[in-house]
């Protein structure tokens, strides 16, 4: 195995040699990636939700409207981040059976996954998970509603400021509205793999 | 042979397909142009930018590779490396084998299909399950993808309908949404009882070892959701400089693919799951894929090493359009493939010494490519590496130019060659008994000889 290492950067050296000179990394200015419209706004919860709207996501802003909208789907059956469940609880009448534990042997019992964020892209209408603030990768995942807590001031303006504050973490992901897919004849479908609901909802504090 | 083997593909690729292919490409060529002029104030300069960035990557990949397997192995990481192919699935056997591991959950990778994984790992007892809906479809029907992006660009609803059929997925119903839930609800346990999770990268940052991966499915998440143990296939020319530089090129790629602002799902992974996740790898794996990458970085057409596979050169393409995916034999299609396809072949270029032919040169590739991959002028030198190797495929349907050759050196035969014309267009030229020349002429006209005009204007603008 080291033997292909060895032989792998010795031809790319080998490559290499001729070059006179070597391309050299070009600085640039993060004004180039600016996207039109969106430098100047003020409240970014506001331009998160429009985005977030324009990928077919849905941004809330109380628990009551959450239960409101789990209940009108028969949506009753989920999963909480043990973290968030004691503030939201006292919303979620006894007709709902929330679990703290998401049990890997059951992944289709969860219609719904609730899980913290660990911040937002207003531009684009992303929300940000990390293995650190996020739970469970599954109860983020696999439920076919997704509801991702955030706090206003997790929110970035833009991509560019996110990936400059990109945690350190093993694994953070961007979520863009719900999974979809356009394979089949093009049309596009949503609920794939994974949630076909992406549901955010601001929390205070 | 009288025609170009793409020709005679093309030929035979029944309209509907046809159309649904120009259609398909078309709307998203339509919709990315629109959103990068709408959304940004100097669309040109980024996809500058990128190309001047990845080139700087591949002309110091020397400096790179180490930098980026030592962050990674910091990251907890093992990294791996294969010269060839082969070395690449046999890496991917034994980690499976040295875990006692036996089914794996594929997201999509273009690497993969290069190198024949998925059968590789079958042959040897492995279950190796695409999970991107339209390779799942690919590999239920033994079927190649015929677009980077959208693998199932070539087929229609009714014949996925009759595949799942035929694979027990249900009853035939050709609805896309019914599909795509079935497609979901046999997967997603699929991934549950999958030992490992195998991801390319779109991207690798050499300052941190992240690996970028994008869906819109979801799949590659739940590949590195479900499974303990995740492999990440990587061509040694997927380095980005730094983090940086991932905001940059993730502001392309999903625009210049599908004409998303993002794609659904972007995870950046530098390693194993922290031990505080329930869930994910704890075992990470990275293998870095030479596979004739060198042999291209070592050519005049290295910068055909910056591509992202994002497809946008095949949706402008008025070939690609026509002929669709698998007119071009080669698991990379396209303009990008006509030039990468040839070059990965390693020992076999006569065998796709073709492809570079099949181009208008109308540089529409280029102006479309967000790394601004000069792909007309790597045509030409394929074509000219082609000539000089004497590839026969590529001289298909090519009149030789040989008698042209004596005329146009020697003065005194090409000046008795113009004044004595004029026959040419009483010569029943069809009939010559030169196949190629038969073909050359089946389709176009020859204008009328006005041999000799030039020189007389030449004349007697001198006079005046």
């Amino acid at each position: 195995m080291s033997d292909s290492r060895e032989q792998i950067l010795n031809r790319v050296r080998a490559a290499l040699a001729p070059l006179l000179q070597r391309a050299p990394l070009p600085e640039w200015e993060r004004e180039l990636v600016d996207l039109r419209g969106t430098r100047n706004s003020t409240d970014l919860w506001a331009l998160f939700a429009e985005r977030l709207k324009a990928v077919n996501g849905t941004p809330l802003t109380t628990v009551a409207e959450l239960v409101a909208l789990l209940e009108s789907n028969g949506w009753r059956h989920g999963y909480c981040d043990p973290a968030l469940w004691p503030r939201l609880r006292e919303a979620f009448s006894t007709a709902f059976t929330v679990e703290t534990d998401f049990d890997r042997r059951r992944i289709d019992d969860y219609q719904f996954g609730i899980t913290a964020a660990t911040g937002a892209i207003a531009e684009t209408g992303t929300v940000i998970l990390s293995d650190r603030d996020t739970s469970r990768r599954l109860g983020a995942l696999a439920p076919w509603v997704h509801i991702a807590t955030v706090r206003r001031d997790q929110i970035f303006a833009d991509l560019t400021a996110a990936v400059a504050a990109l945690p350190v973490d093993p694994n953070v992901i961007w979520v863009t509205g719900p999974s979809k897919t356009a394979d089949v004849e093009g049309i596009l479908i949503e609920g794939v793999h994974g949630p076909g609901r992406q549901i955010t909802l601001l929390m205070a504090g | 042979m009288a025609r170009q083997l793409i020709d005679q593909f093309a030929a035979k690729v029944p309209a509907d397909k046809r159309a649904a292919v120009y259609l398909g490409t078309k709307t998203t060529h339509e919709k990315r142009t629109q959103m990068l002029l709408d959304q940004f104030a100097d669309p040109d300069r980024l996809r500058q930018l990128a190309g001047e960035i990845k080139q700087h990557v591949l002309e110091n990949l020397d400096t790179y590779l180490p930098q980026v397997e030592a962050k990674l192995t910091a990251n907890g990481a093992r990294v791996h490396w294969a010269a060839t192919g082969e070395e690449a699935c046999a890496t991917v056997l034994q980690i499976m084998q040295a875990r006692g591991a036996t089914k794996m959950v594929k997201a999509k990778t273009m690497v993969s299909e290069e190198i024949g994984l998925a059968g590789y790992l079958e042959k040897h007892g492995i279950e190796a399950l695409e999970t991107d809906l339209g390779e799942f479809i690919v590999q239920i029907d033994h079927d190649h993808p015929s677009h980077l992006v959208r693998p199932i660009i070539h087929k229609n609803r009714r014949e996925i309908a009759q595949s799942f059929e035929r694979e027990g997925l249900g009853v035939y119903n050709d609805d896309p949404a019914t599909i795509t839930r079935r497609a979901r609800q046999y997967l997603r346990h699929k991934y549950m009882a999958a030992d490992v999770g195998l991801t390319g990268a779109n991207f690798v940052s050499a300052e941190s070892g992240r690996l970028l991966v994008v869906t819109n499915e979801g799949n590659s998440r739940f590949s590195l959701a479900a499974p303990r143990c995740h492999i990440a296939l990587v061509g040694i020319e997927k380095l980005v400089p730094r983090d940086r530089d991932l905001g940059l090129f993730l502001n392309l790629l999903a625009r210049s693919a599908t004409a998303q602002s993002l794609t659904v799902y972007t995870e950046f992974i530098s390693g194993p799951k922290l031990p505080t996740q329930p869930d994910g790898p704890e075992e990470m794996h990275v293998i870095f894929v030479d596979n004739h990458r060198t042999e291209v970085l070592a050519s005049d057409c290295r910068e055909i090493l910056r591509c992202i596979r994002c497809g946008a050169c095949l949706n402008v393409c008025p070939v690609y359009r026509q002929v669709s995916g698998h007119a071009y034999r080669s698991v990379y299609p396209g303009p990008l493939g006509a030039v990468l396809s040839p070059l990965l072949a390693g020992g076999h270029f006569a065998d796709q010494a073709d492809l570079p032919k099949a181009s208008s040169l109308c540089g529409a590739c280029q102006e479309v490519c967000p790394v601004n991959i000069p792909i007309p002028d790597l045509l030409l030198r394929l074509r000219d590496k082609a000539k000089r190797e004497h590839a026969t495929l590529a001289a298909a349907g090519t009149p030789p130019m040989g008698a042209w050759a004596i005329l146009a050196s020697q003065p005194v035969v090409w000046k008795a060659a113009l004044a004595v014309g004029q026959i040419m267009d009483y010569l029943p030229l069809g009939l010559i008994p030169v196949p190629a020349l038969r073909a050359w002429t089946a389709r176009r006209t020859l204008p009328g000889w006005r041999g000799g005009e030039f020189r007389k204007w030449l004349k007697n603008r001198n006079k005046s």
